[in-house]
């Protein structure tokens, strides 16, 4: 049987590790809202560029003068780049191993084809730096705090790749902020640019061709994509990582519960022990 | 029709402005233009300079920076790559880069950059100082 001073010390040091991990999630928690307040705060431009690049694209197309823009280019894709976004740390349950799934799947079901990745964040970087897989470009330190200017420099450079036809499709992988229990991992082509789809034709007066004017949005709406992904897996992070704490303060709270319930009853067999022994000593004599 | 415009300012990372105002002056890339109630669909990109609009009889002045100007039924919506308030600008720092970038320009180290980088430090101090009067 442990002694009474064992299991005291062991509830001391479940109560320590519950208050780090209370601590963690309220840190969690205030950064979650202000990334969702990114989030959201990113989301009207998104929604106009969208709109404004469908009109354009569909004007482009009907003009005969313009060549096809080297980013929407098809080619049969036989070698991928795939940008996956995982977070700098870890604790933050299944968050991160739910991303190398998805990319070790996403390359195992493209056997034929070539895929170099180009990794964002610590843990993707560490976990594909060990294996030897055939990386493009790593970055770290980006989730912090997110900015258009530091994300954008990375679009750039895939889409280089991809107008040297150096690659031939750029995908990217990261975990959408569902909400503050769910993520959901998105895999989703950047390159070729699949068009968003014109609802209605206007006629628009054209200040540019529309075919130069489409040169100037394509880019600015890929690199809109990879920052759209990067402030949604910061969210997600966020959330991922406040609800294990959420569970892992409530576990804690549970198994000192059970210790100390544990203790007691320790503390009464010794103190029964000890009358018995003063009992049948008292009998002998 | 309507007497006033829906202006909406947005950034990749926030959204500047969204109110009615009665008209707009916008940094088109080939020159300033006027958007008044009632204009034609247009579409345009934007160069560097100062976007001017009057809402409830005042004159408000944004620093724009490249970007996409969409005009349609009314709305008039504005994709800036960067804008700032008036209020927010940094003339002190503005100052500084004009300098950097007139001296780069003239050493002719790296042209284009240079001149962007002036652009953007020259409207960012004439917006600061017109608000200030």
């Amino acid at each position: 049987m442990p002694s009474l001073i064992d299991i005291r010390r062991r509830i001391r040091s479940v109560k320590n590790t519950q208050q780090i991990t209370k601590a963690m999630k309220m840190v969690s928690a205030a950064k979650l809202r202000r990334a969702q307040d990114r989030v959201i705060a990113a989301r009207p431009y998104a929604a106009a560029l969208g709109k404004v690049l469908a009109n354009v694209a569909a004007a482009a197309a009907v003009d005969p003068d313009a060549g096809a823009n080297p980013l929407l280019a098809q080619r049969p894709a036989q070698k991928i780049l795939l940008v996956l976004v995982t977070a700098d740390k870890g604790l933050a349950g299944a968050f991160n191993s739910n991303l190398i799934k998805g990319a070790q799947r996403f390359i195992a079901e493209r056997q034929e084809a070539s895929v170099s990745l180009e990794l964002i964040g610590r843990k993707g970087r560490d976990f594909f730096r060990k294996r030897g897989a055939r990386i493009a470009g790593e970055q770290i330190n980006l989730a912090g705090r997110p900015t258009f200017q530091d994300i954008a420099p990375i679009a750039r450079k895939a889409m280089e790749m991809y107008r040297t036809a150096e690659i031939d499709a750029v995908h990217i992988t990261y975990n959408e902020f569902k909400s503050v229990v769910a993520q959901k991992l998105m895999q989703v082509q950047i390159l070729p640019v699949q068009l968003p789809v014109q609802i209605a034709p206007v006629d628009y007066i054209f200040e540019q061709p529309p075919a130069e004017m489409l040169d100037a949005l394509l880019p600015r709406y890929v690199e809109v994509m990879f920052y759209r992904a990067l402030l949604e897996s910061v969210a997600a992070e966020h959330a991922a990582r406040m609800t294990a704490m959420e569970a892992a303060t409530s576990n804690a709270a549970e198994m000192i519960d059970k210790l100390t319930l544990y203790m007691n009853r320790v503390r009464q067999a010794s103190i029964t022990k000890e009358i018995i022994e003063v009992v049948s000593g008292a009998a002998a004599e | 029709m309507a007497d006033s415009l829906d202006l909406e300012v947005v950034t990749p990372e926030r959204e500047l402005v969204h109110e009615q105002v009665a008209e707009v002056q916008v940094p088109g890339k080939d020159g300033y233009m006027g958007v008044l109630p009632g204009h034609a669909p247009l579409l345009s990109e934007l160069g560097t300079g100062a976007l001017a609009y009057v809402t409830g009889g005042r004159r408000h002045v944004l620093a724009v920076h490249g970007g996409f100007l969409e005009v349609i039924e009314d709305h008039v919506r504005v994709l800036a790559d960067a804008a700032e308030r008036a209020e927010e600008i940094d003339v002190e720092r503005a100052r500084v880069s004009q300098r950097r970038a007139q001296q780069q320009a003239s050493a002719m180290a790296d042209g284009a950059d240079a001149l962007a980088a002036l652009a953007r430090a020259q409207t960012r101090i004439a917006v600061a100082e017109q608000t200030q009067r």
